[in-house]
C-alpha cells in the first residue's frame, strides 16, 4: 500500500496523470448514468435501481451490433433509439403504476426490473466478460509511461456531446420545458395543459436512452458483463445523493470525482478495494448529510 | 403510511377509551384460532419424518420465515424499509466462525491455510462451540445494530433503504478483502461430528426452534406498548415524537431485536453449510437480502402472520421454479417481485383483512372523516 503511495508521490509522479485521465474518462460515463437518475428522481420521484442494468444492456446492444459489422461509435444513435423504446415500454408496463406510490415501492419494483434484465442478458449472451472492439490506436505520452487510447478520447468527446445536447434539450425544447414544469409542480403543469402522463413516459424513456448510450461507451472503453450493472447503479446513487437533485454542475463534478477516486483507491489500496470505494463513499455521503440535517433539527430528548 | 393497515390510530384510540376494560392495549392482540398453531407446529415436528429427502429445504423454509419476520419489525411495523438487514446475518456468521475457531486454535493460521485444515471436534466440543458462537454472534449483532442505528436512523424513506443496502454491499466487499477472516476464499467451519443425515435433522430442529422463538417473541412484542409505539413511528414519526415517544430509542431497540435473531440464524447457517464466504453465503444482499423484503410484502407487511405466509409461498414458488424453469427461474422471480410490489402490495394478509375484516377483530368505521374520505377504523 505504502509502496504504491510513494510510487505516486516520489518515484513516478507522472503516473498521477495516467490515473487522473483514466478517472476522468470513466467518470464521464458515470455522469451520464447519474444524470439520468437525477432526471427520473427529480421529475417523477422514481428511484431507479435498474440504472446500471440499462447501462449494461446498452453495452450489449452495441456489442451485438458489432457482430454485424457496425462500429460501436456508429451504433450509438441506434442504441439510443432502441433503449428509448425499451424505456417507454417499461414505463407503460411497470413505472406508470409506481409514480404516485410511496418511496419504497419504486426502489423494489425497479430492483425487480434489474433482476429480470440482468438474468435475461445472462441467458442471451452468457456470463463472459465482453468488450466491443473499436479498433483505434493508442497515444503514448511522457516516454510511454502514460498511455491514452484514442477510443477513450473519442468516448470522452461523445460523453460531452451527449450531456451537452441533453442539457440544451432540457433548456430549449418544448418537451424539455414541459419536463421541467412537471418536475416543479405536476398539478399546475396539468392545469396548464401539459400531458404529464406523456412527460413521465418521455422522461423515463430518455433516462433509459442516456443509460444505453453510456453503456455503448462502457463497452468500448471498459468491459461489460450481465452482472456488472449493480456497481453502476450504486455509483449513480452515490453521485446523485452527493450532488442533490437538479444540480447539474454538482452531478458532473461528483461523477468525475468518483471516477478519479476509484482509480486512485484501486491503485493505492489494491484492485479489490476499487469496488468498495463507491460504497464507502455512499455511506460517508449519507453520514455527512445527516450531520448537516442534525444541525437543523432540534429535539427535546 | 399504507392503506393496507386498518389499525387507524385515531379511531382506535377513541373507541379504546369508550369501552375500556381490563385490556388496555388490545389493538394488535393476536386473534389466531388455536388450531392454526397446532397445525403449524405439528407440521414442523413431523416434516423431517414424512419428507426426509426435503429436510434441508424445509429447514431453509424456517430460515426464510425468520428472515421475513425480522424484516417486518422495522419494515412493516416501524416503517423503516431496510434493504440491508442481511448484513446482520453475515456479521453473525463471521462472528460465530471466528469465536468457534478461536476457542480451539489461532484464527490467523487457520484462515491462512485457505481451508487446507479443518477443525475436527468431538460432540461435546462441537455443540459447546456452536452454542457459544451463536450467543456471541447474537450479542455482537445487537452491538453492531446499535452503533449503525445511531448513525443511520436519522435517514428517512429511500435514503434509509439505500444506506442500509450500502452497508450490506460494503460489508460484502470489505469481508472479501479482510485476510484475517479468510478474505475472498472464506473460512471452513468445524466439521460436524456425526452422520450427514443426523446433521440435517439437528440443524432442522435448531432452525425450527429459532423461527418459533422469533414468532412467539414478536407475537408478544406487538401486543405490548412497544408494538404500539413503533406503529406510531410508522404512521407519523414527528407526531409520535411530539407525543413523548423516544423515537430513536424505540428504533434502535426494534432494529436490535431484528439483528439479534438474524445474528443467531447467521451463526447457525454458517455451521449448517460448513463454509463461510462473503459473496454467496454470508452477505447475499441481492438474493436473500431482497427476498426477505419481498416475502414480507407478499404475505402482507405490518401483520403478524403475513411474513410467515409470504415466506412459505415464496419459498415454494422459488423451489418449484428452480426445478421446472431451468435457466429462467431468476426471470420468473423478478417478475414475481415486480408484480407483487406494483400490483399487490397489500399482500395476502392485507387483502384478507380488507375482505373479511370481522374475522380479524376489525370493525370497519364507515363514517366520513374530516378530510372527506371514508376512513377505515378499528376497534377490538
Amino acid at each position: 500500500m505504502f509502496d504504491n503511495l510513494s510510487l505516486l508521490t516520489q518515484l513516478a509522479p507522472v503516473l498521477n496523470v495516467q490515473l487522473l485521465l483514466d478517472g476522468l474518462f470513466v467518470g464521464a460515463v458515470f455522469v451520464l448514468a447519474a444524470y439520468g437518475l437525477a432526471l427520473v428522481w427529480g421529475v417523477m420521484n422514481v428511484k431507479n435501481l435498474a440504472q446500471g442494468e440499462y447501462v449494461i444492456m446498452g453495452g450489449y446492444f452495441a456489442w451485438h451490433l458489432g457482430t454485424f459489422g457496425i462500429h460501436p461509435v456508429l451504433s450509438l444513435p441506434l442504441v439510443f433509439g432502441l433503449m428509448f423504446v425499451f424505456g417507454w415500454v417499461v414505463y407503460l408496463l411497470v413505472i406508470k403504476w409506481v409514480i404516485s406510490r410511496d418511496l419504497f415501492t419504486s426502489l423494489l419494483a425497479t430492483f425487480g426490473i434489474a433482476l429480470i434484465v440482468q438474468q435475461a442478458l445472462n441467458l442471451a449472451y452468457g456470463p463472459e466478460v465482453r468488450t466491443a472492439e473499436a479498433g483505434f490506436g493508442t497515444n503514448r505520452l511522457f516516454g510511454g509511461l502514460v498511455t491514452v487510447a484514442d477510443i477513450k478520447l473519442i468516448s470522452f468527446g461523445l460523453c460531452i456531446l451527449l450531456a451537452a445536447s441533453v442539457i440544451v434539450f432540457m433548456k430549449k425544447s418544448r418537451m424539455g420545458q414541459a419536463i421541467r414544469a412537471t418536475a416543479q409542480d405536476p398539478r399546475a403543469a396539468k392545469i396548464m395543459g401539459i400531458d404529464t402522463e406523456q412527460v413521465y413516459a418521455f422522461t423515463y424513456a430518455l433516462n433509459a436512452a442516456i443509460c444505453g448510450a453510456a453503456g455503448v461507451i462502457v463497452s468500448m472503453i471498459w468491459v461489460i458483463q450481465p452482472f456488472y450493472g449493480i456497481p453502476h447503479s450504486i455509483r449513480a446513487f452515490v453521485i446523485v445523493t452527493a450532488a442533490g437533485l437538479g444540480n447539474i454542475p454538482g452531478v458532473i463534478i461528483a461523477g468525475l470525482g468518483l471516477g478519479v477516486a476509484e482509480q486512485y483507491s484501486g491503485f493505492v489500496l489494491g484492485l479489490e478495494f476499487q469496488q468498495a470505494t463507491a460504497l464507502i463513499l455512499l455511506l460517508l455521503v449519507l453520514i455527512w448529510r445527516q450531520i448537516q440535517l442534525a444541525q437543523h433539527r432540534q429535539v427535546v430528548q | 403510511m399504507t392503506s393496507d393497515n386498518t389499525f387507524s390510530g385515531e379511531v382506535a384510540g377513541r373507541d379504546a377509551g369508550r369501552d375500556t376494560g381490563d385490556r388496555k392495549i388490545a389493538i394488535n392482540a393476536d386473534r389466531t384460532p388455536w388450531y392454526i398453531y397446532v397445525l403449524v407446529i405439528g407440521f414442523g415436528l413431523i416434516a423431517p419424518f414424512i419428507f426426509p429427502a426435503y429436510t434441508t429445504q424445509i429447514a431453509f423454509l424456517w430460515l426464510m420465515i425468520l428472515f421475513a419476520l425480522t424484516w417486518d419489525i422495522c419494515g412493516g411495523q416501524m416503517g423503516y424499509n431496510s434493504l440491508g438487514n442481511i448484513f446482520f446475518f453475515g456479521a453473525g456468521m463471521y462472528i460465530s466462525a471466528v469465536v468457534q475457531i478461536g476457542i480451539f486454535t489461532d484464527v490467523r493460521t487457520y484462515t491462512s491455510a485457505r481451508g487446507g485444515e479443518q477443525l475436527v471436534l468431538d460432540n461435546a466440543d462441537y455443540f459447546f462451540s456452536l452454542f457459544v458462537g451463536t450467543g456471541v454472534a447474537a450479542v455482537g449483532c445487537v452491538v453492531l445494530a446499535i452503533i449503525l442505528g445511531r448513525i443511520f436512523f436519522g435517514l428517512r424513506g429511500p435514503y434509509f433503504a439505500i444506506g442500509t443496502l450500502g452497508i450490506a454491499l460494503a460489508a460484502r466487499e470489505l469481508a472479501g478483502t479482510w485476510e484475517w477472516v479468510g478474505g475472498g476464499s472464506g473460512i471452513a467451519m468445524p466439521v460436524y461430528p456425526g452422520q450427514p443425515h443426523e446433521k440435517s435433522v439437528v440443524f432442522y430442529i435448531i432452525f425450527l426452534v429459532l423461527a418459533a422463538l422469533t414468532f412467539v417473541f414478536l407475537r408478544w412484542l406487538y401486543s405490548t406498548r412497544f408494538g404500539l409505539a413503533i406503529n406510531a413511528i410508522r404512521d407519523d414519526e414527528e407526531k409520535a415524537e411530539a407525543m413523548g415517544i423516544h423515537t430513536l430509542r424505540h428504533k434502535l431497540i426494534g432494529w436490535s431485536i431484528a439483528a439479534f435473531f438474524l445474528g443467531m440464524s447467521g451463526a447457525v447457517f454458517g455451521n449448517m453449510t460448513g463454509f463461510v464466504e462473503p459473496l454467496e453465503v454470508a452477505f447475499p444482499a441481492a438474493t436473500f437480502g431482497i427476498f426477505m423484503v419481498v416475502m414480507a410484502l407478499l404475505g402482507g407487511k405490518g401483520t403478524l402472520w403475513g411474513p410467515v405466509i409470504g415466506a412459505t409461498l415464496f419459498h415454494i414458488v422459488k423451489e418449484v421454479t428452480w426445478i421446472y424453469l431451468l435457466g429462467w427461474q431468476w426471470v420468473a422471480l423478478g417478475l414475481l417481485i415486480v408484480v407483487n410490489v406494483v400490483f399487490f402490495q397489500e399482500g395476502i394478509m392485507g387483502w384478507m383483512q380488507r375482505r373479511w375484516p370481522e374475522r380479524f377483530g376489525i370493525t370497519v368505521d364507515d363514517r366520513t372523516t374530516a378530510d372527506g374520505g371514508v376512513k377505515q377504523g378499528a376497534s377490538s
